[in-house]
């Protein structure tokens, strides 16, 4: 098992330990990952999968919860920005 | 895990099902998966052959004895005979103004985060709001090379020193106290202290803290800030659980009101994961028809219920904290709703209707307690999905096909 593993998010490469969240690789790429209904940029805030705030398209699949989500090599992640 | 482990040394089938990716809750995540006691636990688990299925979210049951539970990609339809539901706590978040810049997190949660692999070191970490916990995840974040400028306690000196004494009746509380003590030795650990706002253009910068009655601006990375926990309780709600003061009410083999239903730690009282362990182990004897084993844990069960009396005591939340808000500081982070929007209703249900307050998919876990708080509102009822859930997957339920389609819903 490689000690790192690389995605893009919005299209950037981004290195993460392996057996990282995605959450921990959008973070690292100075992104948030979705905008609030007012227009705020936001981040993880619960870290455990119930705040539903940090949700971003990963491969293609809206709505997945960044925080619940391993990373893995290739994997494409788009936030709302 | 526990409540598995002992069900299945009586012979019966046993099944899990977790929201998470692994098995462990939110203690026995990334590394702390490999302590002694978690990997024991797991090793034990895994040689039962009891069928474990991860990143699944229970949504609805559509008649006793079924539940639906949403996976990436799958609808799983679980039948039992004996549940026992064991969904852990979360942590209760207080709005403040800047609450909702990217990198305030809670305390547990950003705990999380660098569990699951974000890198800490070097970086500024402030760890603020109320409970044992604030002190585990200070330490814990040093270990990783954080830097702690301040850990803000909301909890009175006095509060604290009341709560050390008592724990004389727990030793090995004292035990984990002290070696926290030195762990976090050499941070500066303020009492009567809670944050008062948090900076940053499009992340956190800095935060304003309340110490000795008078305001102060740190710096930081990150803000890692919770006032302690709430019992999830909305999937034994669902089930019909009776509810005692916020808590699922179950008897001494950890039955709820509900035939063929066990609960078993944090949703029936905060206690810890020594207790959760205890209170898991008891379910799993008494569901799969061994009482008498579980009779033999009752002792133990006994001081983890103390301790948690003494924990909702000493970091019962202050008035002060109720005033943090500014009119136009976001309450609802789902539907945006501000403060100001929401004090003038009298109810939770009046307050959702008008303004889709608790409407969004948190289906109010992070605005129900705030607003508990801060207005005295009682959270009321729980709506079928609890969890947002597939269109094609409700259609399933209603036994139509549905064109394949992907939305977030919430209930009301």
């Amino acid at each position: 098992m490689p000690s790192q593993i690389s995605l893009t998010v919005d299209g950037s490469p981004v290195l993460i330990p392996s057996g990282a969240t995605v959450a921990v690789a959008i973070t690292l790429a100075g992104q948030a990952c979705r905008k609030s209904v007012t227009g705020e940029p936001r981040g993880p805030l619960c870290g455990m999968g119930i705040c539903f705030e940090c949700r971003v398209t990963i491969n293609g699949t809206p709505h997945r919860r960044a925080c619940q989500v391993f990373g893995e090599p290739g994997m494409d992640v788009r936030t709302e920005e | 895990m526990a409540a598995a482990v002992r069900a299945a040394e009586c012979g019966v089938g046993v099944g899990i099902v977790d929201d998470n990716a692994t098995l462990g809750g939110q203690i026995w995540r990334g590394e702390l998966a490999e302590t002694k006691d978690a990997t024991t636990w797991r090793k034990t688990l895994q040689a039962t052959g009891v069928t474990m299925l991860c990143g699944s979210r229970v949504f609805d049951q559509p008649r006793a004895g079924v539940l639906l539970a949403e996976c990436e990609d799958d609808l799983r339809v679980l039948r039992y005979r004996n549940l026992i539901l064991a969904t852990g706590a979360r942590e209760r978040f207080l709005p403040f103004p800047g609450w909702t810049l990217p990198n305030v997190m809670g305390a547990g949660g950003f705990q999380a985060m660098v569990k699951s692999g974000l890198p800490v070191h070097g970086k500024h970490v402030v760890v603020a709001g109320t409970g044992p916990l604030l002190l585990a995840v200070a330490a814990y974040l040093r270990k990783k090379g954080a830097e702690i400028p301040i850990i803000c306690e909301q909890a009175s000196l006095r509060s604290l020193t009341r709560f050390t004494t008592a724990l004389l009746g727990h030793p090995q509380k004292i035990v984990q106290a002290l070696r926290l003590k030195k762990e976090i030795g050499g941070v500066p650990f303020a009492t009567s202290s809670w944050p008062l706002s948090a900076h940053g253009q499009k992340f956190l910068e800095s935060i304003t803290i309340s110490r000795h009655g008078r305001p102060q601006t740190v710096a930081c990375d990150y803000l890692a800030c919770g006032f302690h926990l709430v019992p999830n309780i909305e999937l034994p709600v669902l089930l019909g659980c009776q509810i005692r003061g916020g808590y699922v009410q179950v008897d001494d083999l950890q039955r709820t009101t509900v035939e063929g239903i066990f609960c078993a730690g944090e949703p029936t009282s905060i206690s810890g994961v020594e207790s959760s362990l205890v209170e898991g182990q008891i379910a799993g004897f008494a569901a799969g028809g061994r009482p008498e084993e579980a009779r033999k844990l009752f002792a133990a069960r006994e001081k983890g219920r103390r301790l948690a009396s003494l924990l909702d005591e000493t970091f019962r939340l202050r008035p002060e904290l109720r005033n943090l808000s500014s009119p136009e500081t976001l309450v609802c982070r789902c539907e945006d709703v501000a403060h100001s929007h929401l004090q003038k209703h009298v109810s939770w249900r009046a307050a959702k209707l008008q303004t889709r307050c608790g409407m969004g998919p948190c289906q109010g876990r992070i605005c129900g307690p705030a607003t508990q708080f801060l207005f005295r509102w009682n959270p009321e009822s729980v709506r079928p999905p609890i969890f947002p859930a597939r269109v094609e997957n409700l259609a399933a339920l209603a036994g139509q096909q549905d064109p394949q389609s992907t939305a977030i819903l919430g209930g009301s």
